[in-house]
């Protein structure tokens, strides 16, 4: 049933006469990606929200049965573009766990520290695209500007500013350089003074926080009860973060708090996420000065990764391995099993749900896409605002919509 | 408060013909399609699995040693205890069917859709169970495994409007 003015006329006709509706999207500068949303507005005040997505509809899924475990982190980069490897991390997370591979310790605090990087970009673009769609232009550019910082590190790190695709099974592409290290430790300088800058612009702008406060309301029992995760979910009160509560990779040994609100409307879930990028910050400091020396990739014996040039050609265990992995009717020891891993990605719970058939693809690569389900809230968030408000809530969601889609 | 293992204990003491598995240190029950409803609502209101982290599908069209064609997979989460457990239904091909779970989370709603959509399973019960990621006037379900990977030729199929007729 397309959603068509015809469908919408199951309100009584009375009605009909004095709403309006409107097609918000799936072109519009303030839903960033493309979505639709059809409105039904009485004046300015919104009476129902109908989304309508799929537009970026590409089976990623279907791919993820095509491909192997390594190259479908390839795919991973295209869900949530704006903290790419941080899919990376959560594709192979779930992968190990599949395989049951332990990664060596300098392999687990560098995923933390590039997944931290990831959800400080994450955040800046989020919140600063919030910024910009109520009208605080100079936030987002001072938030755009930190982002590129970002993009340097990774470019520095694995060649690619934007789509990383760093992580393999069994390890990531390249160990980290001195000069990484050197750029966080220059961004770890002056990132704090930007994000002081930006809770100055707007934390007590009148206008900023007039349309953010009260905007979006979203209980604690909601949010549980809609399956909400990450900082929509924190902003609302609920203390969920797997970073503490499941904790994988390196953050056991780290310090840091998680953030929470009590509010759970859209400035609540601002707030949340400039409180999260500050405890990111801790967290980056912290993995950076900590990477224990060691191998980056696990050994050869777990027939995972694929062993160094030098390896290759000067051992017959690397030989083997080299030789197990290309070719196509071997590879990696997969189980005739399923399993689900997750990892807190920036914008709440992001898992696979894995199914192996013993061959190097994933009989099942389902992902639990966070936007997906925290975009399925929105007409009830917006119900009863006006019609400036819905990107307000919808920038407060951080709706991507290739990985809303996938 | 109860952990997972004492939970399945007493689910199967509730449900006697669910059964459990193990595997990464992750629980598993199979729950039989009737109780299905029923062991939802006893785990969600007597033993706090408050979270629906995801309900999806698997299609056992290939698999080897699969006795069953589809498997639904429900992902639970006890926020207050930090326990998770993962509930699944087999489903065959006559009767594909189940109640949907959007009485006890609301979350379920667009979840239950996408498993519509993409497997072409029915969920009795939901409110609005259209198609939510595939256009409306799609007829198969890609996610299944006699589904090609390059479509039935859907794309080439399009209708095509020239200019001259816009």
């Amino acid at each position: 049933m397309p959603i068509t003015p015809a469908t919408l006329r199951n309100a009584n006709s009375s009605e009909q006469d004095y709403l309006w509706t409107l097609n918000f999207g799936p072109q519009h500068p303030a839903t960033h990606t493309t979505l639709r949303i059809v409105l039904k507005l009485d004046g300015e005040r919104v009476v129902d929200a109908i989304p309508d997505i799929g537009y970026l509809h590409s089976g990623f899924e279907k791919i993820g049965e095509h491909l192997d475990y390594n190259q479908y982190v390839t795919v991973t980069d295209r869900m949530n573009y704006i903290s790419p490897i941080a899919n990376n991390v959560a594709w192979h997370h779930a992968v190990e766990k599949l395989l049951g591979i332990e990664l060596t310790p300098r392999c687990k605090y560098i995923r933390t520290l590039i997944c931290e990087l990831a959800r400080i970009s994450d955040h800046l673009l989020s919140t600063g695209a919030m910024g910009l769609d109520v009208g605080a232009f100079t936030f987002f550019l001072y938030a755009f500007y930190q982002r590129e910082k970002i993009y340097d590190i990774f470019e520095t790190l694995c060649g690619a500013r934007f789509t990383n695709s760093y992580t393999r099974v069994g390890g990531v592409m390249h160990d980290i350089t001195p000069l990484v290290i050197e750029k966080v430790r220059a961004f770890l300088r002056e990132f704090p003074k930007t994000i002081d800058e930006m809770e100055k612009l707007v934390n007590r702008n009148r206008i900023f926080v007039d349309r953010m406060k009260g905007v979006g309301v979203l209980t604690r029992e909601e949010a549980i009860n809609r399956s909400a995760t990450g900082p929509v979910a924190r902003a609302s009160g609920v203390t969920r973060d797997l970073r503490k509560d499941e904790p994988y990779l390196a953050y056991k040994d780290l310090d840091f708090q998680v953030c929470c609100a009590k509010a759970g409307d859209c400035f609540a879930r601002y707030y949340v996420r400039i409180a999260e990028m500050r405890e990111s910050l801790k967290l980056v400091a912290q993995a950076v000065e900590n990477i224990p020396a060691g191998p980056v990739n696990v050994g050869v014996d777990e027939r995972a990764i694929l062993p160094t040039k030098q390896q290759v050609y000067q051992t017959i265990e690397g030989t083997i391995t080299h030789f197990e992995l290309v070719m196509t009717n071997r590879g990696f020891t997969v189980p005739n099993d399923e399993s689900y891993g997750a990892i807190e990605a920036p914008n709440g719970e992001l898992g696979f749900y894995l199914a192996g058939d013993g061959s190097d693809v994933a009989y099942r690569a389902r992902c639990r896409p966070p936007s997906f389900i925290h975009f399925s809230m929105f007409p009830q968030l917006i119900r009863g605002h006006t019609l400036s408000d819905v990107v307000a809530v919808l920038g407060s969601l951080n709706i991507i919509a290739a990985e809303l889609d996938r | 408060m109860p952990t997972v293992a004492e939970t399945i204990s007493q689910l199967q003491a509730a449900f006697p013909s669910t059964a459990v598995t193990e595997f990464r240190g992750e629980q598993r029950v199979v729950l039989k399609k009737e109780d299905l409803f029923a062991a939802l609502r006893w785990l969600k209101e007597r033993m706090g699995f408050d979270l629906l982290v995801d309900v999806s599908c698997v299609d056992y069209l290939n698999y080897r040693g699969a006795t069953d064609r589809f498997g639904l997979v429900y992902l639970l989460t006890n926020i207050a205890e930090n326990l998770r457990l993962t509930v699944r239904v087999m489903l065959n091909e006559p009767d594909l069917t189940v109640p949907s779970v959007t009485p006890l989370w609301s979350g379920a709603d667009w979840l239950e859709r996408e498993v519509w959509d993409m497997f072409g399973i029915r969920f009795e019960g939901h409110p609005d169970l259209r198609r939510v990621l595939m256009p409306e006037e799609f007829t198969a379900h890609p996610l299944r495994k006699d589904y090609p990977m390059q479509g039935r030729g859907e794309r080439h199929n399009f209708p095509v409007l020239r200019r001259a007729e816009s």
